[in-house]
């Protein structure tokens, strides 16, 4: 027991926090800006592994970090695209579209794999290019805080700007304020110009942008490859996230690390020689135990009010 | 038969076929001879008795999956926990395969019912959350299937694996466990008559009872339905138990019909594929074996394209995914319907 808590309370724990975080709050942001406005995008997690590809994939091909985290966000923009025009043009249902941009992403990024690595499992062969980690300059000094927040994948500090460029877009741009009203109320904002199905697409494009941005994260920072299915339910476990947060950024981002510090930890006892079929459970179990306990709380405050 | 109805049915044939176009497209880009490679995908799953007998096999475990799923979206819910149920019934099952000595016939149906009431169990917690409390049914039902997947391999690594093999594979079923091969010459078993009395059972239960009448009230309008006098929990729960026991059968079957031990490693992949073939099958119990027909059949194709050439057999889900896509785009060829309805009007 000693060693486990000496494990917790070590800067590289909360370290690992941070860097496990990273996915689940672009991810977690993603599902904001399309729940706001109304049109739930439940293929985070395929958009998320799409990207995850086209950042291994591109940065191999151009031989250059930059370009592949390029492509992850376009790629991913477009996905989200995609998704857009059959939900809003073509009246897919979203949540079936959703379904189907997922199972097209963890079928089609292994089919591609295989064309371009001959491999069904990891693109090790192909090497692909990684984005670069950040010395905060005097922070990285600072004992114990120093090595926890210095140090990081660049676009660590990227996500913690999403959560902030996502609070302020809602509440304090016009753009903003046309997704919350069209989330509100569709017809409401169309009786007073504003264009409900353009200001939907643009979430619903902006939401790929954040899936670009995680899914560059998990082949191009959390790891140096890419493997099949490797975002592993990130992308669900930021729905349960905004959910819990109440479709707020900040709450949604504080959620996002409860789920981070469950993923942490499972980390952590992995080493110390537990099962890892049932340790490999903890992030979703406590996702599961999360998204109960705030479905219970909700149910009791709305019988009583 | 409706002019709307017959629409569908030809909107549904079409996005079948622009699948098959699709399928074309990939081969020739990927392929090295394209069009010996289309002749292999469109023709040689019809070749031999076995190819046919790959088809229907293969359909076996889609008919459950889609019957579940149909089952959930008629009820207007979307629970993608198929998967982990596949898993855990297989898992379950798999205990009495090759622990207990029970007669012939008694001990796959033991198998069966075994993996069914698993089934039922697991599906038991999302439907709960969500019958009383609202949670979000497909976010809790996807959490629970990597859950499922860790316990289950953790039964198998500690209980039930055969410690002499080097793959990760349980102890050999019993004999009196697996289900018989029913066609000479393919590997075709009796679960697919399970299937097919499944499909049937399920057509009676949803149109011709009382709660399947329930079930299609809550699908079609929730609100509506709780104003009428129906308890929309207790549908919401009885969808949830009939869904997992469809899909727990699924598992188990697949087990017992087509291995000799439980060796799946990784969640099977049904959960999603029962999604498409509801879909395809406008969400009818019997249209959803002709859906995992077909379905197979691209399946098939497609591995046989990829054993003559280089092309992938992941092919398949960009197909699938086009025909989610098409099949639930309401305004997919929305001109034509209106002009062929208008036209049956004028008549």
């Amino acid at each position: 027991m000693s060693t486990f808590v000496k494990l917790i309370f070590s800067s590289d724990f909360f370290y690992s926090i941070l860097r496990v975080t990273t996915p689940l709050l672009f991810a977690s942001m993603g599902a904001v800006l399309s729940d706001v406005a109304g049109v739930p995008n439940i293929a985070l997690e395929g958009i998320m592994l799409i990207a995850a590809f086209a950042g291994m994939y591109f940065s191999y091909l151009f031989n250059s970090a930059l370009m592949g985290l390029l492509f992850a966000v376009l790629i991913a923009a477009a996905m989200a695209g995609v998704l857009a025009f059959f939900t809003l043009y073509y009246k897919t249902n979203i949540i079936l579209g959703g379904i189907a941009i997922n199972s097209l992403a963890s079928g089609g990024t292994i089919f591609f794999l295989y064309l371009v690595a001959h491999d069904k499992g990891t693109s090790v062969a192909l090497p692909s290019k990684v984005l670069p980690n950040v010395t905060i300059p005097f922070i990285q000094d600072i004992p114990v805080i120093g090595p926890i927040i210095s140090g990081h994948n660049v676009l660590t500090y990227l996500a913690i700007l999403a959560v902030i460029f996502t609070y302020f877009l809602l509440k304090r741009t016009s753009l903003g304020y046309h997704i919350r009203a069209v989330g509100e109320k569709k017809e409401a904002a169309d009786s007073v110009g504003i264009s409900v199905i353009r200001t939907q697409t643009i979430a619903l494009v902006l939401s790929g942008v954040m899936c670009g941005f995680g899914g560059a994260f998990m082949s191009m920072g959390y790891v140096s490859w890419f493997s099949r299915d490797m975002v592993s339910g990130r992308g669900w476990i930021a729905l349960a996230a905004e959910a819990m947060g109440m479709q707020g950024a900040i709450g949604t981002a504080a959620t996002s690390f409860l789920f981070g510090i469950a993923d942490a930890l499972s980390n952590v006892v992995a080493t110390l020689g537990w099962p890892s079929d049932l340790v490999k459970t903890i992030p979703y179990v406590a996702t599961l135990a999360g998204l109960a306990i705030f479905s219970v709380r909700a149910y009791r405050r709305n019988r009583n009010a | 038969m409706s002019r709307e109805r017959s629409f569908n049915i030809i909107r549904t044939l079409v996005s079948m076929l622009a699948a098959i176009l699709v399928a074309f497209v990939i081969i020739f880009f990927v392929s090295d001879q394209p069009v010996e490679s289309i002749k292999v995908f469109l023709v040689s799953p019809f070749s031999s008795v076995r190819y046919l007998g790959n088809i229907v096999e293969t359909a076996v475990p889609l008919i459950f999956s889609g019957l579940a799923m149909a089952v959930m979206f008629k009820a207007n819910l979307f629970n993608l926990g198929g998967e982990g149920v596949f898993f855990i019934a297989g898992v379950a099952g798999s205990f009495v395969a090759i622990w207990p000595q029970l007669p012939p016939v008694v001990m796959p149906l033991v198998c069966i019912v075994v993996g069914a009431l698993a089934g039922m169990l697991v599906m038991l917690v999302p439907g709960a959350l969500k019958a009383k409390y609202g949670a979000n049914e497909m976010v809790t039902s996807l959490m629970m299937n990597n859950i499922l997947l860790g316990v289950g391999l953790y039964l198998l690594n500690n209980v039930m694996r055969e410690p002499s093999s080097a793959s990760l594979v349980s102890y050999k079923y019993r004999n009196n466990a697996l289900l018989s091969k029913i066609i000479p010459g393919t590997r075709i078993h009796s679960g697919f008559l399970i299937a097919l009395v499944c499909a049937v059972l399920v057509y009676l239960f949803m149109y011709k009872s009382k709660w399947g009448y329930e079930i299609r009230m809550t699908g079609d309008n929730a609100k509506y339905a709780a104003y009428s006098g129906i308890n929309v929990a207790k549908v919401i729960v009885i969808v949830h138990l009939v869904a997992g026991a469809i899909a727990g059968m699924g598992g188990i079957i697949e087990c017992i019909g087509m291995h000799k031990r439980f060796e799946w490693t990784a969640l099977p992949g049904y959960g999603f594929d029962g999604a498409m073939i509801a879909m395809l099958a406008g969400n009818n119990p019997i249209g959803v074996i002709g859906a995992s027909l077909f379905v197979s059949y691209l399946r098939i194709g497609a591995d046989l394209v990829n054993r003559a050439s280089d092309v992938p057999t992941e092919m398949i889900a960009i197909l699938q995914s086009i025909i989610i896509l098409l099949i639930s785009a309401e305004r997919f060829l929305h001109k034509y319907k209106q002009n062929w309805i208008e036209k049956g009007a004028k008549k």
